[in-house]
């Protein structure tokens, strides 16, 4: 199978070197058959193919003069030291003022922030055996407080990360490196092993970099104690003015910023608390604010709000995907203290015919159509860009096709309409987060699988409990104490390997690793294993496409997850706002672009 | 002076709440509500759970009486389905917040000793205590026995009853308290302990109905307080779930299409009104009628 | 009476110290996890959540970590919020004054409004005012503030475009443009919590004074042949009070405590968004801190009502 696949990407890469295929074509072809559009251009950038211009045009021609930014953020920044960020609300918040490297765009691009140029193997940045990266920094660039950006500050950052003490949240990528300075300008990151996917330190919101002359003195036990971890110097468009946690975070323009002509306003504020909908009002309907984050709201509400004519709606491709997950084991039998012990296996899910009827009766399309619009894609594939997504795998919505399965593999309809085989009943516990649109989807499926005679109990557990990793409460998402239960996942990183780990037999949920395994299907499939761990040291970068395009496949054709719909990032945004937006990094990433049409 | 016939007390109240114009009305208007809310299935045999996309949040009209949600579901069986379990919890966890208020700010403006004092302590730490993680640790702790023991249904309406009514008594105690405090050593009672009546007696026959008009007062507003509360319990997994349509539900789920489909937020918002309207003037009637001081 | 005070003082220590104990149980047990996000982000390698655990002392039992709770808040330390990591004093000295202006404000117009509402209403039971009153009472307390802020948004907002709805804590205006704009945007936030806290009050108001206005001694009052108003100001009022000052004794700590419905509304960045912020995010050192400090307003309102009483009615004795 994935010979098959690796033929057609070699042509493909080939036919974009000779100039047949564009490289946005290519992009999108990728994304159709199940490949991110970060990965997609790593594979050109790989291949020697260089990187396209993003589309994205800066008017503006002098620094300043556009005023005041206004956004809201209905949950606001609480802290603002990026290796301490917690949410996406604190990564936004320290992105105002520190840089990474370099970043990925909304096209999956490698955009340059403090690095010179972006690394390659032409360029001789990527060693030829994957086993380090050689950054260039941009020279000439200063901390708000005048001091100069060096090498030293990028290496201090992978030390500072590295100590326990600190317990830094952006460990994940430091780990596996180590960090060498070569000269005042040049760093090179050095791998364990050989990693294909190499931007990872330095880049994106885990990779924001923060000045050594400030921290040196607050590493490990002291880090919380450090003053800039709330007034912070960075290296950023904007200057820190005042922060208050939670409420409002204000910034001013940087008169040295090392861009040229950037950026266009004068100042910059983020107002944090409400709700999404009132948000959304205060942009589309009022216009007291510019932009709006993270616009979780009823497309309905959306496409009536935007008719107060003051804003738009922006969609963001991204790699989240909301999705049922499928219990492999018995969640009402207790062995050893657990319920969902990877010793039993579901009475009823484990016939496929079973699975493969709930696949049937989720009307993805009208869950779309009533319940998400814009703000979700229906799709048949849990790794998955979803602007352009046109899956090879296509799904279905048929109550007939589903009721001819069961019927077939013996399920019959008893007297009160359940159909049941071995006096095993088809009734499941279904559960979810408490959100009005994951109730509605609840409603739809439970409507579908009672004219099928399978009958669902809904529970819905506030979010607050369902989404923590409290090892006593069996109502998270980790224990999966039900038969069924839907979320969304988020591919933070525009990698799918990490982001397909959750069907591993070893990242298992169970009680011996306190739940914090990722793999909450418990499912166990060693053709999966193999396929994973072969494309984790793939080095030849088609192949290792190839590999996890067939990870995903294999897991959707073993229907252990029934994805529902891609979700974007979905923002409020001002008529005469220009922003650029991208779901692989914080959405403000490059918020010294974003200008003010006159 | 008085009438040459005498009348039992409570016939005599009847007399007087009988003559409450608005009062009796509001009975009547209450009777209604719970008659609909009890019967309508019958009347109304439309299903509560029927999605419907094409008539998503339709105006009112003759298929849709009180016109439809956002998923186009009937909003006269959501709101006659829904309107038993608000109605109930209402009243009972009313009930449940004025004994527990009454008894323990009787006992407190009663008692001279350390009891007074503990039980003030108990109100203030009442007083104090979050809610929110309360209600979680509650439905963690207590959600699955009470389930395994009464059943879904009634385990959640004990649960939800006992937990309204268990976080708004402490204002009726308070209240209570200071008015036993003044009333304790008015002269009637003194007359009444002079003449040897039992603290039980004094407290039943001379305080307790004189200190009754604050109690009632925070009786009706609590109807409408738990009305709205079990909606929000339900947010935190503790009340009915979501898909149960109570009427504080289906308020809070409207607020957000209020500018495009108004009939969606007024007519649960009405109901609730008009409850609350009509038990406040059964309220004041009651009041008038048991009033000791009232001479006619 | 001073003794009284003194003994009433020295009684409220220990039974603070008993309240806090009883939080500080309520809110370890109470399920979630301060890094939950942590746990569900495929970024964060678990031992991250974990050493921060062991790091903010979250593994070690309860009453060890109350006790640590306790001496910290002897000397003065209130801890730093986990989400933030700020201590939790400036955090809340930071949220304070938009909470006192807003909620003190709609407390103070909600008295303003239900005593001579509730006084008027009842010294005429029945009239035409006391209908209207009554209704506009009813329906106060019948609709919930997230949905009355929601209208008054719908209305002067967005239609009349003629108040903001967003409460800025830091207007940029200077001089009486400051005054200006801030009495502006917290026209929406005050109208709708004064309106519910009066709604309930009136009626309270009204139901003391029917109490008072049918006994002897008003009716002697009158028969002296003093003023209709006098007679409500002097004799009624006072001894209808009693009821009423327990209801302000009620509410006074909600003037530091905020109103969590309506600053979330209207984003008011006061106590109330703090703490249900804190809630949400099981920050649990800001919600101790927070509902500690509403606790010890809760018992010293609760004594000044009890002085108060004594005050209002000398018969009214404490041993």
């Amino acid at each position: 199978m994935s010979d098959k696949y690796e033929h057609q990407l070699r042509k493909m890469i080939s036919a974009v070197g000779e100039g047949r295929l564009s490289r946005r074509n290519f992009v999108r072809k990728m994304i159709a058959v199940g490949l991110t559009a970060p990965i997609a251009s790593q594979l050109l950038t790989n291949s020697g193919i260089a990187v396209a211009q993003t589309p994205f045009k800066y008017a503006p021609t002098k620094r300043g003069g556009g005023g005041a930014l206004k956004l809201l953020y209905w949950q606001g920044p609480t802290l603002l030291n990026p290796h301490f960020a917690t949410g996406s609300k604190d990564q936004e918040g320290s992105r105002v003022f520190y840089e990474p490297l370099a970043s990925w765009d909304g096209e999956g691009n490698l955009q340059a922030f403090l690095a010179a140029e972006i690394p390659s193997k032409e360029n001789g940045g990527v060693a030829a055996d994957n086993m380090s990266v050689t950054w260039k920094l941009k020279q000439g660039v200063k901390w708000h407080d005048g001091k100069p950006f060096t090498a030293d500050d990028v290496v201090f950052n992978w030390e500072y990360v590295n100590d326990p003490a600190t317990a830094a949240v952006s460990v994940g990528l430091y780990k596996d490196c180590t960090v060498e300075k070569i000269d005042t300008h040049t760093i090179k990151v050095v791998f364990k092993k050989p990693t294909p996917f190499w931007a990872s330190a330095f880049v994106g919101f885990y990779g924001q970099i923060i000045p050594k002359h400030l921290f040196e003195d607050f590493r490990g036990a002291k880090s919380r104690e450090a003053p800039t971890n709330l007034k912070p110097v960075g290296t950023g468009a904007f200057k820190y003015v005042d922060f208050k946690p939670g409420d409002i975070l204000k910034a001013e323009l940087n008169p040295d910023y090392h861009q040229q002509n950037k950026p266009h306003f004068d100042t910059l504020e983020i107002k944090g608390g409400g709700d999404a909908v009132s948000a959304a009002r205060a942009v589309l309907q009022t216009g007291e604010y510019d932009f709006a984050w993270n616009m979780q709201v009823e497309d309905e509400i959306l496409l009536k709000l935007e008719q107060g004519g003051k804003g738009r709606v922006d969609i963001v491709q991204g790699g989240n995907v909301e999705f049922i997950a499928i219990n492999n084991t018995d969640p009402n039998v207790e062995v050893d203290g657990e319920r969902s012990s990877l010793k039993t296996t579901h009475p009823t899910l484990s016939d496929k015919a079973v699975r493969q009827a709930l696949n049937l009766l989720v009307d993805r399309n009208s869950v779309e159509k009533f319940i998400y619009g814009r703000t979700g894609k229906a799709t048949a594939a849990f790794v998955n860009n979803p602007v352009r997504f046109r899956s090879a795998k296509t799904f279905e919505f048929n109550i007939e096709k589903a009721n001819d399965i069961l019927e077939k593999a013996g399920w019959v309809k008893g007297a009160d309409g359940i159909r049941a085989k071995d006096g095993k009943k088809l009734k499941f516990l279904f559960q979810t987060s408490i959100n009005a649109p994951r109730q509605k989807t609840q409603a739809i499926i439970k409507q579908a699988c009672q004219k099928a005679g399978i009958d669902l109990e809904l529970k819905s557990i506030v979010a607050s409990v369902f989404f923590s990793s409290d090892v006593a409460n069996p109502d998270t998402y980790p224990h999966f104490y039900a038969d069924l239960e839907m979320f969304t996942t988020t591919q933070g990183q525009p990698d799918p390997e990490e982001f397909l780990r959750q069907f591993l037999t070893a990242e298992a949920a169970t009680k011996d690793n306190k739940w914090q395994g990722r793999n909450l299907t418990r499912y166990r499939n060693p053709a999966f294993d193999e396929a994973l761990k072969a494309a984790s040291s793939e080095l030849d970068p088609v192949k290792r496409a190839a590999l996890l395009i067939k990870c995903n496949d294999i897991v959707i054709d073993d229907i252990t997850v029934i994805p529902v719909l891609a979700r974007p990032a979905v923002e409020a945004v001002a008529n005469n706002l220009r922003c650029q937006l991208s779901s692989w990094d914080v959405l403000n990433y490059d918020n010294a672009s974003w200008y003010r049409e006159a | 002076m008085a009438s040459q016939r005498v009348f039992s007390p409570w016939r005599e109240a009847w007399r007087r709440f009988r003559r409450h114009r608005l009062a009796v009305f509001s009975l009547v208007l209450l009777a209604a509500i719970v008659f609909a809310v009890l019967f309508g299935k019958w009347l109304w045999p439309v299903a509560i759970d029927e999605i419907d996309f094409t008539a998503r949040l339709a105006r009112p009209s003759l298929a849709h009486p009180f016109g439809t949600d956002d998923l186009g579901q009937d909003l006269l069986a959501r709101m006659i389905y829904g309107g038993r379990i608000s109605l109930a919890v209402g009243l009972a966890a009313m009930l449940v917040a004025l004994s527990v208020g009454t008894l323990v700010g009787a006992i407190a403006g009663m008692s001279r000793s350390w009891i007074s004092g503990g039980l003030m302590w108990l109100t203030d730490l009442f007083l104090s205590l979050p809610s929110l993680p309360l209600l979680l640790l509650i439905i963690y702790l207590f959600r699955e026995q009470l389930k395994a023991v009464f059943g879904l249904e009634l385990g959640i309406f004990i649960m939800i009853v006992a937990v309204i009514g268990g976080l708004r008594w402490m204002p009726v105690a308070r209240l209570v308290r200071a008015q036993f405090l003044s009333l304790r050593e008015k002269e009637f009672v003194e007359a009444a302990r002079a003449l040897g009546a039992s603290r039980f007696r004094q407290v039943t026959r001379h305080i307790l109905p004189n200190a009754l008009g604050p109690v009632i007062v925070a009786g009706t507003i609590d109807v409408a307080a738990a009305i709205i509360q079990e909606s929000t319990l339900s947010f935190l997994g503790l009340g009915f779930p979501p898909d149960v349509p109570t009427w504080g539900r289906l308020l809070y789920d409207a607020k957000d299409y209020l500018d495009f489909a108004p009939h969606f937020a007024l007519i649960p918002g009405a109901a609730i009104f008009l409850t609350v309207l009509s038990i406040n003037f059964i309220g004041d009637g009651l009041r008038d009628a048991l009033d000791p001081r009232r001479v006619q | 009476m001073w003794n009284y005070l003194l003994r009433r003082i020295l009684i409220a220590i220990p039974s603070l110290m008993g309240i806090s104990l009883v939080l500080f149980i309520v809110l370890a047990l109470a399920p979630g996890d301060p890094f939950s996000e942590l746990t569900t982000n495929p970024n964060v390698p678990p031992e991250v959540a974990a050493s921060l655990r062991a790091k903010f002392g979250l593994d070690d039992p309860i009453l060890v970590r109350y006790w640590r709770w306790l001496l910290a808040m002897i000397h003065g330390d209130w801890g730093f919020s986990f989400a933030s990591r700020v201590n939790v004093d400036q955090l809340i000295l930071q949220r304070l004054p938009a909470t006192l202006f807003v909620v003190g404000a709609s407390q103070l117009l909600a008295l303003a409004i239900a005593i001579p509402v509730g006084v008027i209403a009842a010294s005429r039971p029945y009239s035409l005012f006391d209908q209207v009153a009554n209704t506009f009472a009813f329906v106060g307390f019948s609709l919930p503030t997230f949905f009355t802020g929601l209208v008054l948004i719908l209305v002067f907002s967005v239609q009349l475009d003629w108040l903001p709805f967003v409460f800025r804590s830091d207007i940029a205006a200077t001089g009486w443009r400051w005054y200006w704009e801030n009495v502006r945007q917290a026209i929406m936030p005050v109208s709708v919590l004064a309106l519910f806290q009066a709604s309930s009050m009136t009626r309270f108001v009204r139901s003391a004074v029917l109490d008072v206005i049918r006994l002897d001694y008003v009716t002697t009052a009158r028969a002296k042949g003093l003023g209709e108003g006098v007679v409500i100001r002097k004799h009624v009022v006072r001894n209808a009070l009693i009821p009423v000052v327990t209801l302000v004794a009620l509410q006074m700590p909600a003037v530091f405590g905020g109103a969590i419905v309506t600053e979330q509304i209207f984003r008011v960045p006061g106590i109330g968004s703090l703490l249900i912020t804190a809630i949400l995010a099981n920050d649990t050192p800001v919600v101790m801190s927070v509902t500690f400090v509403f606790a010890c307003l809760v018992v010293l309102s609760n004594l000044i009502a009890d002085i108060l009483y004594g005050w209002l009615d000398p018969r009214i004795k404490f041993n």
